[in-house]
């Protein structure tokens, strides 16, 4: 039963106390906050601080162990979507929720009608959702398919979603990590808006900069504890930087290094997959030096990384590792030729989490000396490699038999690091390798590739993270729809340019953006 | 209500957690038992006597595990790759079809020479019978499912023409029947008098081959990581494709093999009627196994144990012996519930 | 009559009908189960079970309808097993469909055995006679093949357009799409995932119940062991063919049905030179380049035989 309690009026969103618990972990440590009308409140933490798990309990995918949910003085009833949304809480998930063969419409009238009514109201709906559209300069065609809309307009979707069930309350999961610094710039003003027509909105990142651009007050979270509230005019950088990670943040150092003779050499190479396209790309990678690949995701980075993992085929266009030209070569030849890779997406791709550590170790060079011979595997010799890897990477596991499946993300990451390492591979291939790590994994995996970078590797960096790009790159090229511009020193980088030359426009005169 | 992964396995949770699924089918059948108005206690203790109640029944059972046995690692072999071979019975009746058109005097071989010449025909029908279905799929995508359930017809009205044509036994007086297989290509009686015959032998080493393949080679290793995770799999260099067609081969080779042990063992010649089943119940076997191949032999026995002592049973208690079915498909759903439970624990909130 | 002629009676096109019935049925349960992200390999069982729990109720003396309703009860009391073992717990949806065909058959023919111990022929029931629709029977031509079916064949019919207005216009339509496609996607916009897909997955069964029943109670008067024959497989087949959509999925269930009824015909016509069972074979046969041809571009709902745990992304 809802019940009236003693919150104070101009809080429209209180949570009490809220405790959640996985196993041994304490996700949530009695966590308490408050939300006012017609502000914007930041919730700052690195991955893995519980952010995440208090905002899925607040919209009822979870249910707190302990603590109580109040919005507008009544009580939330636990693990119910359903009930968050009727309460007016709407949600920007940072994986967007959408049905990608569904029309937008179709998406956001998903739920909003009484399930067994006998016909939708379409036209009806078609008609609010223009309004919301107009009034809040969220512009997209309703009755397009979701898997042709670009990223942004995913996002604004997204947003129409929560806005066309009346939310009053709407909350952010890192809704920037796709966009580039102007759009997010535009998302920002888009949210003054909503604060304007009295609604709220909670600002989920780990980025101190947005926090600080977009938000009037910030709740800090650190291991599953609110450890800090302040309000943004009497903060700094540096003092919710500490909050968050309750030390100094660690800065990789990179040491100035003159680059080597070119290891890795892409021309005119173009390839495809489904709708998605690469074209013409062409980089020349040197030993000693890491070239960082930016831009908004879904624009080719993925196709790149396949092509030069050996896993996609180019149509056209030649690759060259030391200047000898490796033709139509599958994964293992890759591997062979001295391409390290770093998959993005660990658990599908790097690792296989239902076999041991031991059988990961081996998966890129299982069917050869020493791991096997006349094709049988010689186990023994598995094992200590996966000994070597797991004490040279710090990986923290409960022996070599166990799944993989059983390790903490970092620890994933540092396994892989161990395997693609022990090749002292020429080529580093890092597509993604610090997300969604802590801070401390994050420092380390950079640590990994700095070293590998003074070892004489060359290292393709992927990575959606300008603030990584940026401090580790020696180099910076920026993906726009399977085209890949020049590799310019970061020395003379702005992220402003930055985001241009994500948001497609090349800088100088010519122009295939358009 | 959500599914938590448990971090660690305990020896009472592998072992308890099984237990507590063929309890659940017993009980479940003990209750179907009571509808037909018998007493459970007698039905199980007759389904018993007459599956490993005495040395003649003890053979019997065997004998009926030793198809089940190849069927079974048919089963285990494809899943572990998931390769969902439901195709079983057709391979098992290709193995049978190349050892009677090969086996009835077409080839005058010494036995030594004409049993593995025959093993190896009728492995190589099989293996043909799934290797175009798993092309299907990783050529054309075609879910392998339904492509080896509809081959299980079709192969068996290919067989029925087949000894209604030009397999049938001129001396079959019309039954649609063939020529008995030569005397050197029949495998001979392990004991005098009973009909457990080295085709069981046959089985067992089939199983310890398979534990080979899957434990110690790589092609064992390939096919656990194509199974668990395709994608990484690729990823990592291993050609999935290929994989899955010698898969295939093996797969199709051992359920072929189980319809040469059957005919060359047992049976003698080919009929429609020469396996009630076994390519599907042979999923149930694997599955029971856990999919481990030496496993399949213990769910091979315990599967034919049930169908040998409920065939006994029916005959004095007058309980239908369709029994034996059931509890051995109920079997197959509470073991892979049961499963599921050692690796995940159940929480309410 | 000749290879040409046969084409063009109206017994033909009339036997088509009738064969394709029990097919429209079953693949449209599937169809639902299949969009709602679940694949039910339990069909030949449930359909086995359809055709004998509506046999036996009519046996035991109750009305024809009260046998289909029973064989829709008693598909999805099976839909529902397989549902809870396959949404909630996740179970492999091929291993435990399978399962429940085994269970499901062998419970449909244990209890016929427990009914009818000594039987040697199936006893036989009176089944739903054909009804002419008024005035439309008269037509010439289509009235006699396509109005003089019995109710069961109109009711399949129905159930089509039924369906395809269910997926296309109804609010819990959209929901069995979304949750066949992104259920994450569904979860976030309040809809209750598990519920929803077990929802589709009892219907879709008791359809198949029905499309079992179809044979004992309409096609046929007695209960036979194999009589389901492959039906549900080639059913599971054909919704890949029909593209996930009823529309569709019927023109492929009639299709079969036409080169099922042709085929039998060309058998009368030909048995003597060509041997019976290749022409029983092109079903299954016709089935399978069916697959080939459209499993390239099938789009299968996204998240089919994907399971879903609440809260998980």
């Amino acid at each position: 039963m809802p019940h009236p309690t003693t919150a104070q009026p101009e809080s429209v969103l209180r949570l009490s106390h809220i405790t959640k618990r996985f196993g041994a972990l304490t996700a949530n440590d009695a966590i308490s906050l408050a939300v006012k009308v017609g502000e914007i409140v930041g919730l700052l933490g690195e991955n893995g601080a519980g952010k995440t798990t208090l905002m899925s309990i607040l919209f009822g995918h979870y249910v707190a162990d302990e603590g109580e949910i109040t919005v507008r003085g009544e009580v939330l009833p636990p693990g119910s979507p359903h009930a968050a949304i009727a309460a007016g809480i709407g949600m920007v998930h940072q994986h967007f929720t959408l049905a990608d063969n569904l029309t937008v419409l179709d998406n956001i009238m998903l739920g909003a009608e009484p399930l067994w009514r006998l016909t939708s109201a379409r036209g009806a709906a078609r008609a609010r959702v223009s309004a919301l559209a107009r009034d809040f300069g969220l512009e997209v065609d309703p009755d397009a398919v979701v898997a042709g809309l670009t990223v942004g307009e995913r996002q604004r979707v997204e947003i129409l979603k929560a806005l066309y069930r009346e939310a009053r309350i709407l909350i952010l999961d890192e809704p920037t990590a796709v966009l580039t610094p102007q759009e997010s710039a535009s998302l920002f003003a888009t949210l003054k808006r909503f604060v304007a027509h009295g609604l709220s909105v909670i600002f989920i990142s780990h980025k101190l900069n947005e926090i600080l651009a977009a938000c009037e007050r910030v709740y800090v979270l650190r291991s599953g504890r609110l450890v800090a509230e302040r309000q943004i005019t009497g903060t700094s950088r540096s003092e919710l930087a500490e909050l968050m990670v309750g030390r100094p943040l660690p800065q990789p150092r990179v040491e100035p290094q003159e680059p080597g003779a070119v290891v890795l050499e892409l021309r005119d190479v173009s390839a495809h997959r489904g709708a998605l396209w690469l074209r013409n790309v062409g980089v020349e990678l040197r030993a000693g030096e890491i070239i960082g690949i930016a831009g908004v995701s879904g624009n080719g980075q993925t196709l790149l990384a396949d092509v030069i993992a050996g896993t996609l085929a180019p149509d056209s266009g030649t690759l060259a590792m030391a200047g000898r030209e490796v033709a139509a070569a599958g994964p293992r030849r890759m591997v062979a030729e001295g391409i390290g890779r770093i998959p993005e997406d660990r658990h599908s791709e790097g690792l296989i989490g239902d076999m041991s550590i031991t059988e990961n170790v081996i998966s890129e060079g299982y069917d050869a000396a020493p791991f096997s011979r006349h094709g049988l595997i010689d186990w023994q010799a598995a094992r200590a490699a996966a000994e070597r890897a797991v004490a040279a990477y710090q990986v923290k596991c409960q022996g070599l038999d166990g799944p993989v499946r059983l390790l903490s993300g970092g620890n994933m990451q540092k396994l892989i690091l161990g395997r693609v390492m022990a090749r002292a591979p020429r080529v580093v291939l890092a597509n993604q390798p610090t997300r969604g790590l802590d801070v401390g994994a994050v420092a380390y995996v950079h640590e990994q590739l700095l070293a590998a970078r003074a070892r004489g590797a060359g290292i393709l960096l992927i990575s959606e993270d300008l603030e990584e790009m940026l401090s580790l790159s020696d180099r910076i090229a920026v993906m726009h729809r399977g085209h890949l511009s020049e590799a310019r020193p970061r020395a003379g980088l702005s992220i402003g340019e930055l985001g241009l030359l994500m948001a497609g426009h090349t800088g100088g005169g010519d122009s295939h953006a358009a | 209500m959500r599914l938590e992964p448990r971090s660690e396995r305990s020896l009472l949770l592998t072992l308890g957690f099984p237990l507590l699924a063929l309890l659940v089918a017993a009980l479940f059948a003990a209750l179907l038992v009571m509808l037909a108005g018998a007493n459970p206690f007698t039905v199980f203790a007759l389904i018993l006597k007459g599956s490993l109640g005495s040395r003649f029944a003890v053979m019997e059972t065997l004998t009926r595990a030793t198809p089940l046995i190849f069927t079974g690692l048919a089963a285990a072999v494809a899943f572990r790759a998931k390769l969902w071979n439901i195709g079983g019975e057709a391979q098992f009746y290709a193995g049978a079809v190349m050892t009677v058109v090969l086996g009835t005097g077409l080839l005058p071989l010494p036995a030594p020479v004409l049993l593995p010449v025959l093993m190896l025909a009728a492995m190589l029908g099989g293996a043909v019978l799934l290797y175009a279905p798993a092309l299907m799929k990783t050529r054309f995508g075609v879910d392998e499912v339904v492509t080896t359930l509809l081959f299980n017809f079709i192969f068996l009205l290919l067989v029925s023409l087949l000894l209604e044509g030009p397999l049938k036994d001129p001396m079959g007086l019309g039954w649609p029947q063939s020529k008995k297989v030569v005397e050197a290509a029949q495998l001979p009686r392990l004991v005098k008098g009973l009909r457990l015959h080295w085709g069981f032998v046959l089985a067992l080493a089939a199983a310890a081959v398979v534990w080979f393949i899957d434990r110690k080679t790589v092609l064992g290793y390939e096919m656990r990581a194509v199974g668990h995770n395709a994608r990484a799999a690729q990823f990592a260099g291993i050609p999935v494709a290929r994989v899955i067609a010698r898969t295939a081969l093996i797969s199709g080779g051992l359920a072929a093999l189980g319809g040469f042990s059957e005919v060359a063992g047992l049976k003698g010649n080919l009929t429609l009627d020469l396996s009630p089943g076994f390519g599907y119940t042979g999923i149930v076997v694997a599955m029971l196994a856990l999919l481990h191949p030496l496993g399949v032999i213990a769910a091979a026995i315990f599967v034919a144990a049930v169908f040998v002592g409920a065939d006994a049973m029916s005959r004095s208690a007058g309980v239908p012996s369709y029994i034996a079915h059931v509890m051995v498909a109920s079997a197959l759903l509470t073991m892979v519930t049961a499963v599921m439970f050692t690796r995940y624990r159940l929480r309410w909130r | 009559m000749d290879v040409i002629t046969i084409l063009f009676t109206t017994a033909l096109w009339a036997a088509a009908i009738r064969i394709a019935s029990p097919l429209i049925f079953a693949t449209l349960g599937e169809l639902l189960c299949e969009r709602a992200g679940v694949i039910n390999l339990g069909i030949e069982g449930i359909m086995t079970v359809g055709a004998f729990a509506g046999w036996i109720t009519v046996y035991a003396g109750f009305g024809l309808w009260a046998g289909v309703v029973v064989a829709a009860l008693a598909g999805a009391l099976f839909g529902l097993l397989h549902a809870v073992l396959v949404v909630p717990l996740g179970l492999s949806q091929h291993v435990t469909g399978i399962g429940i065909t085994l269970l499901a058959s062998s419970l449909a023919y244990y209890f016929y055995r427990l009914a009818l111990p000594e039987v040697t022929s199936p006893p036989k029931i009176e089944p739903f006679q054909p009804w002419a629709v008024p005035g439309l029977s008269d037509l010439p031509f289509v009235g006699e093949a396509l109005f003089r079916q019995t109710p069961l064949t109109y009711l399949a019919f129905v159930m089509v357009a039924l369906v395809a207005w269910l997926l296309a216009r109804t609010p819990l339509g959209l929901a069995i799409k979304a949750v066949g496609e992104n259920p994450a996607a569904a979860e976030a916009q309040g809809i209750n995932v598990i519920a929803v897909r077990i929802g589709a997955v009892v219907a879709g069964s008791a359809l198949m119940g029905v499309g079992g029943a179809f044979l004992t109670l309409s096609a046929f008067n007695s209960f036979f062991f194999d009589m389901i024959n492959g039906r549900g497989w080639i059913s599971v087949a054909l919704v890949v063919f029909g593209s996930w959509r009823p529309g569709k999925a019927l023109v492929g269930a009639l299709l079969f049905g036409l080169f099922d009824a042709y085929q039998l015909r060309l058998q009368q016509w030909a048995g003597a030179v060509v041997p019976y069972q290749l022409f029983l074979m092109l079903p299954y046969v016709l089935s399978i380049i069916a697959l080939i041809l459209v499993s390239r571009r099938a789009a299968y709902p996204r998240a089919l035989m994907v399971p879903y745990h609440k809260g998980e992304r």
